[in-house]
Parts: C-alpha cells; structure tokens; sequence
C-alpha cells in the first residue's frame, strides 16, 4: 500500500463533502417528522417532538402500495427490456464498428434531445388511439424506448473498457465466438450491466412528465403518488417530505445496495 | 371499438356489490383541503350506492393539463372532472360537458347562489357544480394593529393600507407590513394584480379585443403593487404564491394579507397556524372604483360528454354537492371545514357561524361580486381575475411573469408593461381576434 | 492497447457478416431491433410534429383549424422569447456541465484514497440522483433557499450576513445550483468507475517520484478519465436540455424571461396556450438545433470515443 490510503486529510475532506451533499435530503427526513407549522418556522429546529402523523395522513389518503407496485413494474420491466434491445445493439457496435457506428451513436443520442414536451400531444394521441391510455404496458414500452440510447452508450463505453488481450488470449486458446462471449466476455461486463440496469432503473422510476400524463389511476406510479401531494392550497411541505421519503426509500436502498458490488467491480487494472 | 376501461374495475366490484348496476367512476380532482375532505367522506356515497371511485389527485396546474388534453381530444378518462369558473363557461359552449339540469327536486337549485349559477351556465343550461367558491378579502393581525393604535375600517382603501403597511413593517425583526402574491401564473400573482387593476379603473381589453396593458390605470395599479410590496413586504416577494404567503402569515411574518377567503379556515386552525387567534378580517381593499374588488372563483364539478357513466357521475355530483354533504362535513370532519361559498343553507346552519367567525365575512365577499361587470368600464368578457377566453392562461402567465420581473427589480414598470401589451397582442392576434 | 480484434472493414456494409472475435458474424440481428424501434419511436412522433407545426391546431378552440403555412414559425421566429430561451438553456446547460463534471471528477479523484467509512460515504454522494426532480426543486425552494423561512436565511442572519434572495435576484444561478446538485453524483459516480481502472503501479510509480496529490490528479487520473468525461458530458448535456421539473416548481420560468428555457417554453405554448401547432414549430426547431449540435460533438467531442 502506498501513503495514500488511510490518509487523514482526504477522510475528512470526503465525509465533509458526502455530509454538504446529503444534507438536503436529511434536512426533508426531519422535515418529514415535523408538524406542517413547525417545517417552515425559524428558527430551525432540530430537536423537536417528532411526530408520526404525516406518515399516516399520507398513507390514509393514498395507495401507497399500488402506486410502488406501479413503479416497480414499470422500471424494472423497462430496463429489462431495454438490456434486451442494448446489450446486443452495443456488442454489435463496440467490436464490429463500421464507419456508421459513430454516426448511428450519435443519431441516437439526438433522438433524446427533443423536450418531451414538444412531443406531447402526438405520443398522447398514438396512445389514446391504440387505447393504452393508462395502461402499464405503455409505460414501459415508452420509458425503455426513451432510455434506449443511454443504456446503449453506457453498454459501448464499457464493453470498449474491457482489455482486449484477454479476449486474444481466449482466441489463441481456441474458443469458438459463443464461448468467447458468454464465458469470458459476460462476466467482465457483468458489473458494466449492472451500472446501466441501475441508472435506467432510477431514470424509470424518477420519469414524471409521462407517467403524470399517460396514467390516471390503474397505471400510476410513485411521480403521481407525489405529485397528489405537492403544492396543493396549503400547508403541505411536511406531508411532501413524508411522501418523498416513501417514494425514494425503495430505490434508495436499492441503489445503495447494488451500488457496492459495482464499484467494486469494476477494477481492470488487477485482471491480469 | 375501444375496449371499456373501466370492465376492470366493475369486474372487481361485480363480486362485491349487491346493488344492480355496480359501476366505477373515475375522478379526477386538485388536492386542496376540501377535495381530500370528499375523498374522505365518498366511501359513505360507495356504500350507499354499490358503486366504486378510482381517485386522480394531482395538483391544479398539472391537473387542468391532464384534463384538457383528455377533454379536447375526447379521450374519455375520467367521468368527473374537477374545473373551475374559468373552465365551465369555455367548455360548456364548446359542448364537452353534459348539462346538469335534471337533478331530483331535493337538490334544490335554488340554494346555490344566484351569481355562482350564472357564472357555471350558458344560455341557461348548467354545465359544472359548485364545490366550493370563494373571493378574496384582507386578513390582518388584530394585535398588532392594536399595538401599534391603528383600527382597520370595514371597507379600507389602498391609501389606507399602504400607511397600515408603514408603521407595521419591522424588517429587522421579520415583520412585514404587507404580504401579497408575486409568483407568476395567471392564477397566482395575476389573480390578484387584476383584481388591483380592476379597482385603479383598468380592464384587460376594451370591447374591440385591443388589449389595453398600456394604459394609466394598468401603470398606476402595478406601479402601487411593486412599491408597496418592496418597501413593506417580504423578500423574495417574487416568487411567493399562494401557499407562500400562507406559510408567512400563519408563521406571523404578515401584519395584512390580502388573498382567498378560502385562507381563512386554515388560519383559524390551532393545528395549521400560529395566528389562530390573533386574525381579523375585513373586506378587500378598494381604489378610484369602490365597488369591485374581491375576486370569484369557484371549483365545480362537471362531467365530459366521453364520459360512460354519465347517470352515474351525475348521482355523484348531485350527493357532492348537495345540503347532505355539507352537513356531513360537519358532523364528520369539523364545523369550520365546510365547503364555503355556494349554499345559502351553509351559511343558515348555527355550527359553523358558531365555529367559523369568518363565514359571515366570507358570503358578503362572494354575494358582492358580479363576474359580468368587473370593470368600471365596458368589457367583452366575463371574469374578475381571469378572461374567460382559452387564451388566457398563456397571456395571463405571460404577464404575470413581466410583473413578477418589476417586482423583482429586474425590470421597470413600464418596460414590464411594454413587453406584456406587446405579447398579449401577439397572442391575441394569433388567436384571431383583432383583425 | 492496440485493437487488433476489430477489424477496420470500413468498406463493408453493415449488414455484410463482419470479421473478427474470430469468425463471421452477422451484426444485423443484433442491431437491427434496437436500431429499428428507435427509428419508429422517432420517425411516427417527429412527422406528426412536423405536420402539427404546419397546422393551426389549438386544442381548447377547434373552430380554428386548417393550414397554417409557416405562420407557426414566423411568430415564434420574431418572438424574443425564443431567443433568450435559447440563452438560458445554453448558460444552464454550460454552468451545470462545469460545476457537476468538475467537482465530480475532484471529488472521485479524493475519494481514491482510502479513509474509514468511505464505502458509506460514497453512498451518501450519490444519493441526490435518486430523488425526484420535483422534490428535489421543492426541498431546496422552501425549506433551504427561502429568504424568510429557509436555513440558508436563518444561518445568514444568524451571523449578520445580508439574506440573499435567490430567486428573486439570482434565479438562473439559483435553478442551477439545484440542478447540479441533482447531477453532480451521476458525474461521481461514472468517474469514480473509471478511476478504479487507473493502475496502482502508474500511481506508485508517480509517489515515487514525488509527485504531490494535485499533479497526481492533474496529470494522471484527469486523462485517464478522459474517456469517461467524454461520456459524462455528452450524457449529462442530453438531459440538461430538457430541464423543466425544477424550473416549473421554483420560478415559473420567471421573474420575467430570467429563467425559460426551450423545454418551459414549448411547455408553454403546449401546456398553458394549448396551442399545439406553435408548440410544435418549438419542436421542430429544438430538434434543427439538436442535430446540428450532434454535428458538432461528431467533429470535436467524439473523436475522443475510439482510442
């Protein structure tokens, strides 16, 4: 080990910057735990009679659980069906390139520049035509087609990392292309994956414009969850946060979770 | 043919419900108090009638998209619509909404207030229910008045409240003498800068559609709002809209605040403010023209014609609606919650003029506006804080965020005024009413 | 690392099987779908766009139909709300590139040595990307940045300092600051990755040498990164185009035009004037500047993706 690990300096300076930059989130926990009145009267009060009752009013006044089932099924479908489009689309594209490789990839990336608001009134009409208003599959299918071009570039830019003398080694050892693939290529991916399923997974689940506009009750996720609780005549900045923490605590922990095994992961330098 | 969207949901009641005719409707509201409050209270009506709700709650502005798209485009999603008094006369000629004129004789029309009835109808069919409506008055804190030796008079006058707002402002504790909308939005700041408007003698547009943001009555009453509200008011006056304000007058930031009579419950209650006992209020401040001031709004519910289960919505409208419920809220929920503003028969009922001491204050408010006349002079339109033309939420957001530059100093007032006659003509001319 | 495995067949067709990994393969199979659907998922919304843009079509007022010509375009083009739209996206957009790759890649670079609870604190960091953008905007509105109730506020007047008033008088600033917040911890996250591929002997060999932690980072672990920031700002420019959550639920794209972007913009047009043919025309012109600014990565950015 050199001097650099365990050096005092950097863990202060990185808890110091880990602390600034979850501090607004532990500032709507309390929040969320505070009377309406008490959340937006200074002082600031961090030691305060915490209270439960927003966490019931917004439970008594929402489905919580269809709401969550809802963004479940919708990011975790949508990602799947987006590695199943990405990951052959980004092999093709990082070991086979032609001269229409970078132009394609960046065709791609320009199909996401539009502001979906400009599109609008024609997805909601195609929607409502082919009758999948409201309607989970809709959903899904537009949340993996929007988050396509992401999952392939994060797909092209990992599977460019992978060394290729392994992939020679395995060759001047006589693997067939299937073997190569699947028994040695796979694995090193693997983590590259599991780091574009997790960030698709939160741009699903974090996706508000069409998911408030294309689902009304049956197919609504945890946005409209939120959204029924923001902003409405009153105070509400309390319930907000109450509902906010409920809304993010399942992919919170689930990023924090997955997480750990990608950055582990990915550690090139020591494959030899 | 497109399936039915709701075979789901009356396959799920269908094992339940021993009435005949089990149906499930789709409401689509805003999340203000008094929708939760129904929300609350419609399980009574489920069990009454075997049928189901699914509930859409979102917030106003997000709602009214999703409504309006759904509407326009005939997408048939909801079978009850939340809309106000914006909306109702817009759609209602447009042919959208189902006419709700056959209700049973127990409804009693006649308990809803006359102006409130006109302002849902066209040419005599109604077209949304009244909720709940309200108008906007001056609400102030009673002790500090009488700290500082001021009484309030019943009709004050914007000269009045300005030297109110002087002797009560203590920034360095905080305290401003006056709190008043300034976050753009055509229902946010401009709902009150209109009414300003409406009392300095100024209207939107003259009878031949030419907008009229250029004029010395339009200067005169922003040129009063911005220096009002930068002296005596609060920071970051610009971006505080409704609940803003609400949550600096219940945290005792304010000493006057001049918004929706609607504010008024939330207030008084011990659990929402800590002010509830220190609130008075009087009637909304006037100008050159004394007898218009407060606003009107009301939130109706209505039915779209797309809608399947239109005998159903209807049954739901009228229980909604109806002296039933009120009394309902009442017994269920608390006496200063009820839906104010539309039955004269509210205002008769003893428990809440015991409860509530502002209702009385609340129904003059609302008696005392007359949406056909809103200005001093002659205008095309109906409407006090709006112009009920389709138009109106893009010029009037438009506007409100000019205003909201002036406020903010970013702007001078008349620049401001410049650009914003100059939109809204754009705007007026695109949509094809000056020639 | 020399890329003998892929084969320069630059005169080959895509559909053509290709040489390499050793044998023929077929890339049409694997391309065709993904490539397929995007070009569906394009093409049907881009034409109805198109066709709208044309079109006098507003939806609260369907008496008014009917060829527009290009009168659509002529009144957004003299607007001169398009054009500081174009202004404020291209300063938001820029701002928040600077501010969430470069702190990203410091704070990736200081979270390489290793110090007690890293793994927890790493966490930490990135969770401002798992909340809704709405929340996010509203949290730091009301509760953080509000001059009179919020703990920024109070902290000022707590130690004599003048309250600032962000979204009265700073509010591109103030939309931005919230808005790297949101993406700082996407930049961290992707660079942290990158970095762990640096090789320990390269940064052993640097100590060695006595090279201190700045040059260290300057001239190691930044062009190591290179590739990945490529990515990180491509990706990042994608979604910062589109910013619009945290603009509506703070400012209204207000005071003024301050703080109206493209994306509010078309929203209002779309949204509040219903008026669809303009909204589309805004499309239609976000979409010309979109692959004009693709254009451009191709020449200067990309070229950096094949190494």
């Amino acid at each position: 080990m050199t001097r650099r690990s365990n050096s005092p300096v950097a863990g202060v300076l990185g808890w110091l910057a880990a602390l600034l930059v979850f501090f607004p989130l532990i500032w709507m926990l309390l929040a969320s735990f505070k009377t309406e009145v008490e959340a937006v009267s200074t002082p600031p009060s961090l030691f305060f009679a915490p209270t439960l009752e927003n966490y019931r009013e917004v439970l008594q006044r929402a489905d919580y659980v269809s709401f969550a089932m809802n963004s479940i099924i919708i990011s975790f479908g949508a990602t799947v069906l987006e590695l199943l489009l990405a990951v052959p689309a980004a092999f093709a594209m990082a070991f086979f390139p032609t001269k229409r490789t970078r132009g394609t990839l960046l065709w791609m990336l320009s199909t996401k520049m539009l502001p979906p608001v400009g599109v609008l009134m024609p997805i909601y009409l195609i929607v409502q035509w082919t009758d999948q208003l409201d309607k989970l599959p809709s959903l899904v299918v537009l949340n993996a087609l929007m988050n396509l071009p992401i999952a392939i570039w994060m797909l092209f830019t990992f599977f460019k990392e992978t060394p290729k003398d392994i992939i020679e080694a395995s060759r001047i050892d006589g693997a067939n292309v299937r073997q190569v693939i699947f028994v040695v290529l796979l694995p090193l991916v693997m983590p590259g994956i599991a780091s574009t399923a997790l960030l698709s997974i939160i741009l699903c689940w974090n996706e508000a414009f069409w998911s408030l506009n294309l689902a009304a009750h049956n197919a609504a996720p945890l946005t409209a969850f939120i959204a029924s609780f923001s902003a409405p005549e009153g105070l509400f900045w309390a319930k907000l946060s109450a509902a906010s923490t409920m809304a993010i605590a399942p992919i919170l922990v689930f990023g924090w979770i997955s997480q750990r095994q990608l950055v582990r992961g990915l550690t090139f330098g020591a494959v030899k | 043919m497109r399936l039915r969207y709701a075979c789901a949901g009356v396959a799920m009641v269908a094992c339940t419900a021993t009435a005949a005719s089990a149906a499930t409707i789709t409401v689509a509201t805003v999340n203000n108090s008094q929708m939760i409050d129904m929300q609350r209270l419609a399980p009574k009506w489920e069990q009454q009638t075997g049928n189901k709700i699914n509930w859409v709650v979102l917030e106003e502005n997000v709602l009214r998209q999703r409504v309006t798209t759904d509407i326009a485009t005939k997408g048939g999603q909801f079978d009850i619509v939340t809309i106000g008094s914006y909306e109702t006369p817009i759609w209602g000629k447009q042919g959208w909404l189902a006419t709700l004129n056959d209700f049973p004789a127990a409804y009693d029309y006649n308990d809803i207030y006359q102006n409130v009835r006109d302002a849902l109808s066209v040419n005599g069919k109604l077209y949304s229910v009244p909720f709940y409506a309200e108008s906007s008055f001056t609400m102030y804190r009673k002790d500090l008045f009488e700290k500082a030796g001021l009484t309030m008079p019943e009709h004050p006058t914007y000269t009045q409240i300005e030297q109110f707002a002087a002797k009560l402002t203590d920034k360095a504790h905080q305290q401003y003498g006056i709190c008043l909308r300034g976050k753009p939005g055509w229902g946010e700041n401009m709902a009150y800068v209109d009414t300003l408007v409406n009392t300095f003698g100024g209207r939107w547009f003259d009878m031949k559609w030419q907008p009229q943001l250029d004029s010395k009555e339009w200067h005169d009453a922003v040129t009063y709002y911005v220096n009002l509200m930068n002296k005596y008011g609060p920071p970051g006056a610009a971006s505080n809209g409704f609940n803003e304000n609400r949550a600096l007058f219940a945290t005792g930031h304010c000493a006057i605040w001049v918004d929706a009579t609607s504010a008024a419950g939330a207030i008084y209650d011990k659990s929402d403010s800590q002010v509830y006992d220190k609130t008075a209020f009087v009637a909304s401040p006037t100008a050159a023209v004394t007898n218009v001031s407060g606003w009107f709004w009301a939130w109706t519910l209505a039915v779209p014609q797309t809608s399947r289960q239109i005998p159903v919505a209807k049954q739901f409208l009228a229980w909604a609606t109806s002296k039933e419920y009120v009394k309902l809220v009442g017994q269920n929920i608390g006496w200063t919650v009820l839906p104010p503003g539309t039955r004269k028969s509210t205002y008769a009922t003893p428990e809440y003029i015991k409860a509530a001491p502002f209702a009385k204050a609340v129904e003059a408010a609302i008696l005392a506006t007359d949406l056909n006349h809103p200005t001093a002079q002659p205008v095309p339109y109906i409407g006090i804080q709006y112009v009920a033309i389709p138009e109106f939420q893009a010029i009037g957001t438009q506007v409100g965020q000019f205003v909201a530059a002036a406020l903010a100093g970013q702007t001078s007032v008349d620049d401001a005024l410049k650009q914003a006659q100059a939109a809204t003509l754009s705007a007026m001319q695109q949509a094809g009413y000056l020639q | 690392m020399s890329d003998t495995a892929i084969r320069t067949t630059s005169r080959t067709p895509v559909s053509r099987p290709k040489k390499g990994l050793g044998g023929r393969v077929n890339t049409l199979p694997l391309l065709g779908p993904s490539v397929g659907l995007l070009l569906v998922w394009c093409i049907v919304p881009l034409a109805m766009t198109v066709w709208f843009s044309f079109r006098r079509y507003l939806l609260q007022n369907p008496l008014i139909h009917g060829f527009a010509g290009i009168s659509n375009y002529k009144y957004l083009l003299v607007d001169p709300a398009l054009y500081s739209a174009l202004w404020v996206t291209v300063v938001l957009v820029v701002e928040v590139l600077v501010i969430s790759v470069g702190l990203g890649a410091v704070l990736a670079a200081l979270f390489e040595s290793k110090f007690p609870g890293r793994g927890i604190a790493r966490v930490l960091m990135i969770s401002p990307f798992f909340v809704m953008p709405t929340v996010s905007a509203l949290i730091w509105k009301n509760l953080l940045m509000h001059p009179v109730n919020g703990l920024f506020a109070w902290i000022c007047r707590s130690l004599g300092l003048p309250v600032v008033d962000f979204f009265g008088n700073w509010p591109l600033t103030a939309v931005v600051i919230i808005v790297a917040w949101q993406w700082m911890p996407f930049a961290f996250l992707i660079l942290v990755t990158a970095l762990q591929s640096l090789d320990e002997e390269t940064l052993e060999a640097a100590d060695l040498d006595g090279a201190g932690p700045i040059s260290v980072f300057f001239y190691i672990q930044v062009p190591h990164m290179g590739r990945a920031i490529t990515v990180v700002i491509m990706m990042e420019t994608i979604f910062l185009l589109s910013v619009f959550a945290e603009i509506y639920t703070t400012t209204s794209g207000g005071p003024g035009v301050a703080t109206t972007n493209l994306a509010f913009l078309i929203y209002e047009k779309a949204l509040l004037a219903f008026n669809v043919g303009s909204a589309s025309a805004a499309g239609v012109i976000a979409i010309v500047i979109a692959n004009v600014l693709a254009a451009f990565m191709v020449r200067t950015v990309a070229s950096r993706l094949d190494t």
